[in-house]
């Protein structure tokens, strides 16, 4: 799988939005590969840059946000040096996106159906019928029961869980290579919730897309993704297989992130949050941005330059890495 | 839906049945009606008579609604000055009251929208925020003042535009009409433009507001991560949402020109309703004070009950009855 060409790869991606009171980094050095037909679960705190890099991906950033550095390559394009015009019809046609809410994501005064065919035509060279037939087989792909009779009406005759599937036909109905789903089910009920990630899952298996799913929520992470990035203050703080990942952090961050998430697999141990919070951007501590909260910071922690996953062990951002006591010993 | 329809009849027809009652206390106890039909040489028995003949010896509940069911009729008496039938003046007068207003409603309208939208989506543009501050001056300035200004310029300094009447109409039937003489169409420029500037100057700053808060909501940040191109984001997405809101206001504005056409109309020396009514109050001439009255307030009443019926037709989500939970 390696060897093919991702279909996203973000290499050293920084973000600033410059202030009053200098240049905040939300996105900070921050490289990944998605390939096709594989999940990339990207999960941090609120404000950890998880939105800003899948905005940054599809050329959507609110200014004054901007890009200043890194690249973006889409099936080994560079995209990020696109503008305007050139970035539209990529837009869609080769990436998606979905949001949170559902009822606020789709146009009230348009039908479902409206939506749907303009989107098509838009990026395919099809007729009126062709796409309406199109947004019919769309709506049918993402489990709507009765599309035919349900694709000329309004978002509000539809439920939450239902929208959210109108969403995701909408945003794969040009038939992107890249989905990015910025925490799809948060705003649903716990009930539909399951069934949406399902939905997805199926979804990037049948048609080979990849998808970003940013989420708050480890147990859709450890359901879906096949791959799991953790970011935090606008860095990576560790990115693995996913299995890994959640049974064996590297990063204390991770690990800390872990315990404070009812998982099945933790079984009856007692819920920990981390101590303390995020440190806002304008006032990051030197070195590793976690030492303040971290348990196994020592004084290297806090001095400059921080951890990287280069200069660390690839995984997690980390000088002390837990979790790592065999590969030591194999080394060794 | 029905049922909503039918309360806002009832409600208007409410309305109505206050402002007939404003009317006909003017008639009531502004000066004494006989004393005003009466000349100086009148004896009791005169006078009693045709306290009889009005009415005016009933209870006053009575006399209200006799009052009422003639005014349904369009009969509001004899003018005190005129001495003609009230109705009779008030529609001669009104064609050139109701063209003043729709040229000036119109104006405002298309021209407010058609800036309110450039102004937003060229929120950061030089061009857009010279209208914006002109906009500022244009809301600020007195409307007797714009129209002394605009005769100062076009018809004092430069001669171009008549500075008073109505210039050449031509009679169709009951109506006559400006429309149709190079004069009629000339006179009419200044007053529209009196007029309309107000409420479009208000349009195009209200269809900008609401422009500006719905490029910002979800579904158009979703459409542009769809690759729909800026001009469909723009007239198609956000425009139609942005109406919604705007319609209501928009109407209780075109709704307040024919109102606010008396000062215009005196101004220019407009001979529509609103001239009529101010030389109507020089004169205490009180059935066409209240004649006026209620014929604005059922245009009001009217063009509002218009305005509800077009919010249904353009927000689908109105048109459902809604079966279950609150609204
Ligand atoms: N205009 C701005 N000025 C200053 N800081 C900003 C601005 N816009 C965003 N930020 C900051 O950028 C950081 C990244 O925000 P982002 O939305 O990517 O977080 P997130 O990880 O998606 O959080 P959430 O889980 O709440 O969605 C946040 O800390 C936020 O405060
Ligand atoms: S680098 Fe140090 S402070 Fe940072 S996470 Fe690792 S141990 Fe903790
Ligand atoms: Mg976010």
């Amino acid at each position: 799988m390696t060897e093919k060409t991702p279909v996203l790869s973000v290499r050293n991606l920084v973000v600033e939005i410059p202030t009053r009171h200098g240049i905040l980094r939300p996105v900070d050095n921050v490289s990944y590969d998605i390939h096709a037909g594989e999940i990339l679960g990207v999960v941090g705190e609120s404000g950890a840059g998880k939105s800003m890099t899948g905005n940054a991906v599809v050329g959507l950033l609110d200014r004054p946000a901007r890009i200043t550095s890194g690249e973006i390559l889409l099936s080994g394009q560079h995209i990020h040096t696109l503008k305007g015009e050139a970035l539209r019809r990529l837009r869609g046609k080769m990436m998606g996106m979905i949001f949170q809410d559902p009822l606020t994501s789709l146009n009230p005064l348009l039908t479902v159906g409206d939506q749907l065919t303009e989107t098509i035509q838009e990026h395919l060279k099809v007729g009126q019928t062709e796409a309406r037939n199109r947004a019919i087989a769309a709506l049918e792909e993402v489990g709507i029961p009765a599309a035919r009779s349900r694709i000329d009406s309004y978002p509000h005759e539809f439920s939450g869980g239902m929208r959210q599937r109108v969403v995701i036909a909408l945003a794969l109905c040009a038939e992107p290579d890249l989905v990015i789903a910025d925490e799809p089910t948060t705003a649903l009920d716990v009930s539909v919730q399951a069934q949406i990630v399902a939905l997805l899952k199926r979804l990037c298996r049948e048609k080979g897309v990849a998808v970003m799913l940013v989420t708050h929520d480890m147990g859709v992470i450890a359901e879906a993704a096949d791959r799991v990035a953790v970011m935090y203050a606008g860095r990576l703080a560790e990115l693995g297989p996913v299995r890994e990942v959640l049974t064996a952090a590297h990063h204390p961050y991770t690990a800390g992130l872990m315990a404070s998430t009812p998982l099945a697999s933790q079984g009856k141990e007692r819920l920990r949050q981390i101590p303390g919070a995020m440190p806002r951007l304008g006032n990051l501590p030197d070195g590793c941005a976690f030492h303040p909260r971290c348990d196994y910071a020592q004084d290297r922690c806090r001095a400059n330059p921080g951890p990287t996953l280069d200069t660390c062990d690839g995984r997690a951002a980390c000088w002390f890495p837990l979790n790592t006591k065999q590969k030591d010993e194999v080394s060794a | 839906m029905l049922a909503y329809i039918i309360r806002r009849v009832l409600q208007s027809i409410l309305v109505l049945f206050v402002v007939g009652l404003v009317a006909f206390a003017m008639f009531r106890f502004v000066g004494d009606p006989v004393d005003n039909m009466l000349g100086q040489e009148r004896t009791q028995a005169d006078i009693e008579r045709l306290r009889e003949q009005l009415g005016l010896d009933q209870p006053f509940v009575v006399q209200y609604w006799r009052f009422l069911e003639q005014a349904a009729q369009g009969n509001f008496g004899l003018s005190y000055r005129q001495g003609r039938p009230v109705s009779e003046i008030l529609l001669e007068r009104l064609p050139a009251t109701l063209e003043l207003a729709f040229v000036s409603g119109l104006m405002a309208l298309l021209g407010g929208i058609a800036l309110g939208i450039f102004t937003a989506i060229r929120r950061s543009g030089i061009s857009a925020n010279i209208i914006m501050t002109a906009s500022l001056i244009g809301v600020s300035l007195p409307t007797f003042l714009i129209g002394i200004l605009l005769i100062y310029v076009f018809s004092v300094e430069l001669g171009w535009l008549p500075s008073f009447g109505r210039g050449e109409v031509t009679r169709i039937g009951g109506w006559t009409t400006g429309f149709l003489t190079e004069s009629g169409l000339k006179a009419l420029i200044l007053p529209a433009i009196t007029l309309g500037l107000y409420q479009m100057t208000l349009i195009m700053r209200l269809v900008r507001t609401e422009m500006l808060e719905v490029l910002r909501m979800d579904y158009i940040r979703f459409a542009r991560a769809r690759g729909i191109r800026e001009k469909s984001i723009n007239f198609r997405h956000a425009l139609k949402n942005t109406l919604v809101p705007v319609i209501t206001i928009t109407g209780l504005q075109l709704g307040s020109i024919i109102a606010f056409a008396i000062i215009t109309e005196t101004v220019f020396q407009w001979p529509g309703v609103g001239l009529l009514f101010i030389n109507a109050i020089q004169f205490v001439d009180i059935p066409v004070m209240a004649a006026y009255l209620m014929l604005i307030s059922v245009m009001f009443v009217g063009i509002n009950l218009i305005v509800d019926m077009l919010y249904f037709a353009i927000d689908p989500r109105l048109r459902v009855d809604r079966t279950a939970g609150g609204h």
